[in-house]
C-alpha cells in the first residue's frame, strides 16, 4: 500500500511541475543555471570515472584474450561497444544519481524545512514547478552532451592503457574503434541518458519536496532518493535495452 | 480588510482551531497572541492558504478565499507579503535577489525600476548597501528585517508575521516591531503578527486576538490588556510575578 501511496503522489507531484510556468522567463533563467549546476559542475567528476573506466575495460579485455585467432582490434572495438552501449550512458548515469540526487534532494529539502518552499506558496508560485521543472529540462538537455564527453574520454583512456601497456597497438586500437561502427548505439544511448536524466531529477525532487522534520530527515531523504533512483535507473535499463537493441 | 468567519480546523480527531472569528482592520498592527499549541500558527496558514479550514471562510475584502482555486487565489497572493519565524529567505540567492524576486514573478518593471525598489525596500529596513550579502552572511536580526524588505517589495495589501521576534534580543525586538508597525502605518497594511512575546503586544498590539485552547477567549487592545478581567488572559500575560509587579504599576499610572 505503501508503494502505491507513493506513486500516485509522485505522479501528482509531477502533474504540477507540467503546470503552466507563471513567468517563462524566469524558468528559462533557471534552466540555464541548472545546467550549469548540474551538468558542467559534473564534468570533472564523469571525466575522471570515464577515463579510468576506459582503461580497465581496456586492460580486462586485454586478459582475457588469449586466443590467437582472435583480431587485434578486438581490444579496440570491445571498449567502444562497452562504453558506448552500457558504461558510459548507465555507470555514470548511477554516478550522478549519487551525486546530483542527492544534491537535488537535499537541496529542496532544506527548503521545504526551512519554509523557503511555503514563501514560494505564498508569493502565489507553484513551488513545484519552479523548482523541479527546471532540473528536469536541464538535465534531459544537459546530460547526453555529459555521456558524449564521457565515451569520447573513455575511449581515450582505453586507447593510452592499452598502447602504454603493450596490450595492443596504437594503429589496431584505432582500427578497432572504428570497425563495425552501428550510429544507432549511440542514439540508443543518448536515449536511455535522457531518460535516466528523467529519473534522477524527479525521483530525487519528490523525495526533498515532501521531506518533513529536521536535518536527519533531509539525510534520509536524500539517502532514499539514491536507492530508489538507483534501482529504477536499472529496471529501466533493463527495459529499454529489451525494446530497443533485442 | 481582512475577515476569518467561523474558521474550524481539525487535525484528524483533534481540534485545533474551534469556530474562531475576528476582523483584521487595515493600517494596524493586528496581534494574534496565545500559548504554545493554541493555534495560532494554524490560524495564520489557514489565512495564507497553506492549510484548508474543515469549515469557515477567509475573506480578503470580502472575496472568499477559501472558495477560490487557480488564478483566483494566485490574484489574492500576489496582495501578501509574509514575514516567516526564520525569515524564509532562498539561501542560494543575495539580499538584492531575495527582494527582487517578487518583482521579477509579477511585474514588467524594467531592470533599473527593480533595482530602485530593492534599494528602497532595503534601506526602508535599514540594511542599504547590503545587496550583494548572502543570507548566511547575516545576524538573526538582519534575516528578519531583509525578509520583511522582500515582503513589502511588491507593495502587498496584506502582510503576515509568524513570530517576528522569536530568537533575537529585546532590544531587536523593539525594532523589528517599530518596523512593522511604521511600514504597516505608512502604507496602510492589514498586518497580522503572530506572536507570544508581551513586549510586542504592549508595544503595537492595536487589535489583539487571544487564542486558548483554539478559541477566541478575548480581544481588544494593549490598553484593555491591562484592565481586563480574564482569568485565562492574565495568566497569559502576566505569567510571572515580575510580570505582574509590571502590570500593577501600569495599571496603576493609566
Amino acid at each position: 500500500m505503501n508503494l502505491f501511496f507513493h506513486i500516485g503522489r509522485y505522479f501528482i507531484l509531477l502533474r504540477r511541475v507540467f503546470a503552466k510556468p507563471e513567468k517563462f522567463s524566469m524558468y528559462f533563467r533557471q534552466i540555464l543555471f541548472e545546467m550549469n549546476s548540474l551538468g558542467i559542475g559534473s564534468l570533472g567528476l564523469i571525466a575522471i570515472i570515464s577515463v579510468f573506466m576506459g582503461a580497465v575495460i581496456t586492460i580486462q579485455t586485454a586478459y582475457n584474450i588469449t586466443n590467437p585467432l582472435i583480431p587485434a582490434y578486438t581490444l579496440g572495438f570491445t571498449t567502444r561497444e562497452s562504453i558506448i552501449l552500457e558504461f558510459s550512458p548507465t555507470i555514470v548515469s548511477l554516478i550522478l544519481a549519487g551525486k546530483v540526487g542527492s544534491n537535488i534532494s537535499s537541496e529542496i529539502g532544506t527548503m521545504r524545512i526551512s519554509e523557503q518552499i511555503d514563501a514560494l506558496e505564498i508569493m502565489g508560485i507553484n513551488s513545484a514547478s519552479f523548482l523541479i521543472l527546471p532540473k528536469i529540462l536541464a538535465a534531459i538537455i544537459i546530460n547526453p552532451f555529459l555521456i558524449v564527453i564521457s565515451m569520447f574520454v573513455g575511449i581515450a583512456g582505453g586507447y593510452v592503457i592499452g598502447v602504454y601497456t603493450g596490450a595492443c597497438t596504437s594503429y589496431n586500437y584505432i582500427l578497432g574503434i572504428q570497425s563495425f561502427f552501428i550510429p544507432f548505439n549511440v542514439f540508443y544511448s543518448l536515449f536511455k541518458t535522457a531518460i535516466f536524466a528523467f529519473i534522477i531529477t524527479s525521483v530525487a525532487a519528490y523525495h526533498g519536496y515532501y521531506t518533513s522534520g529536521g536535518a536527519l530527515e533531509v539525510g534520509r531523504a536524500s539517502t532514499k532518493a539514491i536507492v530508489y533512483t538507483s534501482i529504477l535507473i536499472l529496471i529501466t535499463n533493463l527495459i529499454i535495452t529489451k525494446l530497443m537493441l533485442y | 480588510m481582512l475577515e476569518i468567519k467561523n474558521i474550524v480546523k481539525t487535525f484528524g480527531d483533534r481540534p485545533v482551531v474551534q469556530d474562531v472569528s475576528f476582523v483584521f482592520h487595515p493600517g494596524k498592527t493586528n496581534l494574534v497572541i496565545g500559548e504554545s499549541g493554541s493555534g495560532k500558527t494554524t490560524i495564520l496558514k489557514l489565512m495564507v492558504g497553506l492549510h484548508l479550514p474543515t469549515s469557515g471562510s477567509v475573506l480578503f475584502d470580502g472575496r472568499d478565499f477559501t472558495a477560490m482555486k487557480g488564478k483566483d487565489q494566485q490574484t489574492v497572493r500576489k496582495e501578501i507579503g509574509m514575514l516567516f519565524q526564520a525569515g524564509a529567505l532562498f539561501d542560494s540567492m543575495t539580499l538584492e535577489q531575495n527582494v527582487k524576486f517578487p518583482l521579477d514573478m509579477y511585474t514588467n518593471l524594467s531592470e533599473k525600476e527593480k533595482i530602485e525598489r530593492v534599494n528602497f525596500c532595503l534601506s526602508r529596513v535599514k540594511l542599504e548597501g547590503s545587496n550583494k550579502l548572502y543570507p548566511a552572511e547575516l545576524s538573526g536580526g538582519m534575516k528578519k528585517r531583509a525578509a520583511l524588505a522582500r515582503a513589502i517589495s511588491n507593495n502587498p495589501k496584506y502582510l503576515f508575521c509568524d513570530e517576528p521576534n522569536s530568537g533575537l534580543d529585546p532590544k531587536t525586538s523593539i525594532i523589528i516591531d517599530t518596523l512593522i508597525h511604521s511600514i504597516t502605518q505608512e502604507f496602510n497594511i492589514t498586518t497580522i503578527i503572530i506572536t507570544h512575546d508581551m513586549n510586542s503586544v504592549l508595544e503595537i498590539g492595536e487589535n489583539i486576538m487571544y487564542l486558548y485552547k483554539g478559541k477566541n477567549w478575548w480581544a481588544g487592545n494593549k490598553k484593555d490588556i491591562l484592565h481586563s478581567n480574564n482569568e485565562e488572559l492574565n495568566n497569559f500575560v502576566f505569567a510571572s510575578d515580575f510580570m505582574k509587579q509590571v502590570f500593577k504599576g501600569a495599571q496603576s499610572k493609566t
